[in-house]
């Protein structure tokens, strides 16, 4: 009883001094997740951004303004996503933007963000409608779309039978996590198929996907040209590895970007040699902020990452990159709103909806080639859903293309349609983007 | 039809890869009346220490007694914290007590390894045996086929520990009867730390095989799902149900995976085998080689 | 200190077999009613509406209709979030194609749905004991969410296989703050766990005993097997299924069959057994103990890290998190097994006997 007494007092006391002073910073909270089956991912993303906030904080922030945030763990759990938002939302002067870098804790956020009207970006994952910004207004997928992703998979594996039009009459098996997350795609994946003439087949792989022997015995029945490989955690290695026993060629499987790092093919072994799969960042400590991140926080000891040996890491650059677009973004605001200024989560919405980043300003950002121009604008919030495809070579991802998109037209009509039905379930009426500055 | 039997061959050995987690489920249902929710989690537990091991610079062979040592010495914890203080309590909270021990070994591996995703390389290629697939035109993995061996040697290996030992024929005492055990003098709580022990070693084989084929992660604990309806199927305290239980299920989930998934959506494999044990409980209430229960008033 | 039960005398049986027979329990729950329905919507703040209180009292709906089925008529099941599911997406599918129809009869539309769904699972239970019952409600827990995810139509062809929560308006007004949000749940949760308590300490509840201490000497005595035990899966699919739709509604908004996953169905037995098994009172401290516990601990290494030199970095933290979790589990386990209910009532046995224990 004494014990339990005494952990109480100690929980309530505990509750009573979290609550910290607020400051006149830029507040970002950071819903993570460090433990569970997907941690490597979250530690990953998660300890990029912080590192590249760090770096920003370190060069005097955003013209002047630093950047402060507060992590709490989500677990990937969607509840506890939801309960980590509502309880960082308001700290530090109030959240500026958000990311939870979790579908299913996005889908418990989306009705939210727009009432506490803070951005959230679901940086290359989340619903693939919400690129249309006249319906999501707070909402932002940077980069890619799950759906311009497969687009760009085709592209990739049209040009690799040699240019437009080559695909016609092959087949592709398209194996996924029978999830929300891997039937987003199949609608655009079949649009692309009906419109080019290939033939999709489809086999789902039961989550977590700890043994994949009959989906692998089915593509070895079927025999298609090429598999396209929608995994997330363990599938993925145990796919690349269940293709090498059943004799499936590892070149002719390309997977998704959560399909794509490090942690995804290192298991697998040799089995994961010569296989592809798409990114929007690239890997490596080449680039000078990785550099910059490398000699002025890791050498000082201020790395968030507890591995140094995953700076560079798939995960950790496109952290980086989510860093980089977020202050961008804040950057632009201040630009209209006041420099030196706290934005509000507002003008940060603006900032999210105007980021123009060129060739030129990357290069200037020390990031020349890590990832594509983005331009956002009001109907556009995604801005680029150009993807790069690289291929393990059993040490480290090479690359094998420039960042390259798909049939755009045709995924911004999916996009536009599946836009319009969610805001008629909603209720909601579309902004006119015409009348937006 | 070539096709059919290495679907078949395919299933029933990763039934064996199932069958090497549920042996660890019976051991321990067996000897103490405790289902262990926990074994997953030290599935994970073993293979991770193991790789940490090796890590620190221990080599194949001096890593394994190592991790050996390190389960057994678990085992002992774990009854003396965790199952004397509630000896005597109802299953189920038994049953939730290691739920929370699930918890604890699996923030305690990874504080203590990290949680960084391993691969493990135990130098068994998994590929097609070359001169099977040359003359039948089946593809049989060499890993999966020793995998078989392992597990037929470990089941062997029990069931003469059970059989020839003193301290087996106490163990099979203390099944049929607590209270009996105790009063002719057989020392449960030695016992029940032996068996948790030997369910660690099981844990290790396991986490060896497992991680060797799906990389050494957080998401091992997983295995426990696929164990579970072998379980049922099996009977929760037979060793050679857990075999048979695992044959049965692999092969028949991809069976129907292969067969009926097409025409229903696929992804059946996850439900399956439950709704498939579910009908076979139905017909044997205590699975097909449990101990017939007889209820009377 | 507190009061005794003694000393109070019934005249009739009707008076004998009262909810709350004794008169300072009847005061002590309309002031615990009460402070929630005035109280607590006077001094909480957004945050504890939207992130705690309503998640609190959603789970904990859940974990009554949990502990009806394991705790009053003793049938192990780990498919609950999965009867939660068939709740929300039945009701979602009420709501979009049948126009007009209230809110709360779509909620408990959805509930009889999920109740449906909870006798064809049950069945198996007439055949079926203990761990092995466990095990094959996973394959309910499996097949509903497979189910889910694979037809289109319960999600009305949704793209992305989710479905989007319409708002709740009942009479015209729109609960889309928090504390209608939390005064909508409140008053759902409160009414069902009354009819919890009152149908367990009734006829019905007698009967679920008596099969949960002894099915076949309950059959001996005349009481149905098949009937009663069906009942109690459906009465307890029933309150998980409109806590499933007020989990939808009133919490996350859109959601994925994956929501209600195992580690759902998981969360919700935790909050049985260490609420306490076979009192209603103890779902609702399970639920606290399991909602609360994360957060508390997350909040405490947090704050550790930030204002005293001890630098956790964040995934030893989060580890951290874990480990106590199980530990608290275990200790709560070994100190009452019984779970926090029944220290509930020693606290109170010992408050009586306060400041004079011998």
């Amino acid at each position: 009883m004494k014990l339990i007494k005494t952990l109480l007092l100690g929980a309530v006391a505990a509750c009573a001094l979290a609550t910290t002073p607020s400051y006149a910073q830029q507040f970002i909270p950071i819903l993570s997740y460090r433990i569970g089956p997907y941690a490597a991912g979250g530690s990953g993303y998660f300890g990029g951004a912080i590192d590249y906030f760090n770096l920003v904080n370190s060069q005097g922030g955003i013209n002047g303004v630093k950047l402060v945030w507060e992590e709490c763990e989500t677990e990937y759990n969607a509840a506890r996503g939801v309960e980590c938002y509502e309880r960082l939302k308001t700290r530090n002067g109030g959240a500026s933007t958000v990311d939870p870098l979790s579908t299913g804790i996005a889908y418990g956020l989306i009705d939210r963000v727009a009432q506490d009207k803070i951005p959230m970006t679901t940086f290359g994952y989340g619903l693939g409608a919400s690129a249309d910004g006249n319906v999501f207004r707070w909402v932002f997928p940077l980069g890619t779309t799950y759906w311009d992703q497969v687009a760009a998979m085709v592209a990739y594996l049209e040009q690799k039978e040699g240019g437009a039009g080559k695909l016609k009459g092959k087949k592709i098996a398209y194996m996924y996590h029978d999830s929300a997350y891997g039937k987003e795609p199949i609608g655009t994946l079949d649009a692309l198929a009906a419109k080019n003439g290939f033939e999709v087949i489809k086999i789902p792989i039961t989550p977590p996907g700890t043994t994949q022997e009959s989906q692998w015995l089915q593509v070895r029945q079927q025999k298609p040209d090429y598999v396209i490989l929608w995994g997330f955690g363990v599938m993925n290695p145990v796919a690349l590895k269940t293709a090498a026993k059943t004799g499936f060629p590892r070149e002719k499987i390309v997977g998704v970007w959560w399909a794509g790092s490090e942690e995804d093919v290192i298991p697998a072994g040799t089995a994961a040699k010569g296989y592809v799969s798409a990114a929007f960042s690239a890997p490596g400590t080449s680039f000078p902020v990785m550099q910059d991140i490398k000699t002025k926080l890791y050498a000082n000891g201020k790395g968030n990452l507890e591995d140094p040996a995953r700076i560079g890491s798939i995960y950790h650059t496109r952290g980086v990159v989510y860093g980089i677009l977020i202050t961008e973004a804040i950057r632009k605001a201040q630009d209209k709103f006041g420099k030196g200024k706290v934005m509000t989560p507002e003008q940060v919405r603006w900032g999210l909806e105007h980021i123009d980043l060129t060739d030129a300003r990357i290069k200037e950002l020390g990031a020349a080639g890590m990832f594509p121009p983005v331009k956002t604008s009001c109907s556009d919030h995604e801005g680029s859903g150009m993807v790069k495809f690289q291929v393990w070579d059993g040490n480290a991802f090479k690359p094998v293309t420039g960042f390259m998109a798909g049939d755009r037209a045709l995924v911004r009509k999916l996009v536009e349609e599946s836009a319009a039905k969610y805001a008629a379930d909603k209720k909601i009426t579309p902004v006119d983007c015409s009348k937006e500055n | 039809m070539s096709f059919f039997f290495e679907v078949l061959i395919g299933g029933l050995l990763s039934g064996v890869m199932y069958s090497l987690v549920a042996l660890g489920f019976v051991l321990i249902y067996k000897a103490s009346g405790v289902f262990n929710f926990a074994q997953g989690t030290m599935v994970f537990f073993a293979a991770l220490t193991f790789v940490g091991f090796t890590e620190l610079g221990l080599s194949f062979w001096a890593a394994l007694p190592a991790t050996l040592a390190a389960m057994v010495v678990l085992g002992l914890v774990i009854e003396r914290g965790v199952l004397r203080p509630l000896v005597n309590q109802p299953q189920i909270s038994l049953f939730m007590a290691t739920i929370g021990l699930a918890f604890l070994l699996e923030g305690l591996s990874q504080l203590l390894w990290g949680s960084e995703v391993r691969g493990l390389d135990i130098g068994i290629p998994d590929e097609p045996i070359a001169w099977i697939s040359d003359r039948f035109g089946l593809n049989i993995s060499r890993f999966d086929l020793s995998a078989a061996l392992i597990a037929a040697v470990l089941v062997i290996a029990l069931a003469l520990f059970f059989s020839r030992t003193r301290i087996g024929r106490a163990l099979r005492a203390v099944a049929d009867d607590h209270q009996a055990a105790l009063a002719v003098g057989i020392p449960l709580q030695q016992i029940w730390a032996i068996v948790w022990g030997v369910a660690g070693a099981v844990a290790l084989v396991a986490g060896l095989l497992w991680g060797a084929r799906n990389g050494v992660q957080y998401a091992l604990t997983f295995v426990a799902l696929k164990a579970l309806p072998v379980l049922m199927l099996g009977g929760l305290e037979s060793i050679p149900g857990a075999i048979v239980g695992g044959l049965i299920v692999g092969a028949s989930e991809k069976l129907a995976e292969v067969y009926i998934g097409p025409y229903v959506g696929g992804g059946i494999e996850g439900w399956f085998p439950y709704v498939l044990a579910l009908v076979v409980l139905l017909f044997r209430p205590e699975g097909l080689f449990g101990e017939k229960i007889i209820r009377r008033v | 200190m507190l009061y005794r039960e003694a000393g109070q005398f019934k005249t009739s049986y009707l008076a004998d077999s009262a909810i709350f027979p004794i008169r300072q329990d009847r005061i002590g729950i309309a002031l615990i009613l009460a402070i929630a329905f005035v109280g607590v919507p006077l001094v909480a703040t957004p945050y504890f509406f939207s992130a705690i209180l309503i998640p609190f009292l959603i789970l904990s709906l859940a974990a009554i209709g949990l502990n009806i089925l394991t705790g009053y008529a003793g049938q192990l099941s780990l498919g609950s979030a999965a009867f939660m599911a068939v709740g929300a997406f039945a009701s979602f599918n009420f709501i979009a194609r049948i126009p007009g129809i209230p809110m709360l009869v779509a909620f408990a539309a959805g509930g009889l749905v999920a109740a449906a769904v909870g006798i064809v699972f049950g069945l198996p239970s007439l055949r079926i004991r203990g761990f092995y019952l466990a095990v094959a409600t996973l394959a309910a827990q499996f097949f509903i969410i497979w189910f889910l995810t694979k037809v289109p139509w319960v999600t009305n062809y949704n793209a992305s296989g989710v479905i989007t929560a319409q708002p709740i308006v009942i009479l015209g007004y729109r609960f889309d703050s928090p504390p209608a949000k939390y005064l909508l749940v409140l008053s759902i949760v409160a009414l069902m766990a009354l009819a919890a308590k009152n149908m367990t300490r009734g006829n019905l509840g007698r009967k679920w005993m008596a099969i949960r201490d002894m099915d076949v000497a309950a059959e001996v005595i005349g009481i149905p097997q098949m009937r009663t035990k069906l009942l109690a899966f459906a009465v307890s699919s029933f309150y998980c299924g409109v806590a499933g739709a007020l989990f939808a509604y009133a919490y996350l908004g859109t959601v994925e069959p994956e929501a209600y996953n195992l580690d759902l169905s998981f969360r919700i037995l935790f909050m049985v057994i260490i609420g306490g098994v076979g009192t209603i009172l103890g779902s609702f401290l399970g639920s606290a103990f399991i909602v609360l516990t994360p957060i508390v601990l997350n909040t405490t290494v947090t704050w550790l890290d930030a204002h005293t030199p001890v630098h956790i970095p964040a995934s030893a933290g989060s580890n951290l998190e874990v480990v106590v979790f199980g530990v608290l589990i275990i200790a709560f386990l070994i100190l009452e097994p019984h779970g926090l209910a029944r220290l509930w009532s020693i606290g109170k046995e010992k408050l009586r006997l306060w400041p004079f224990p011998h």
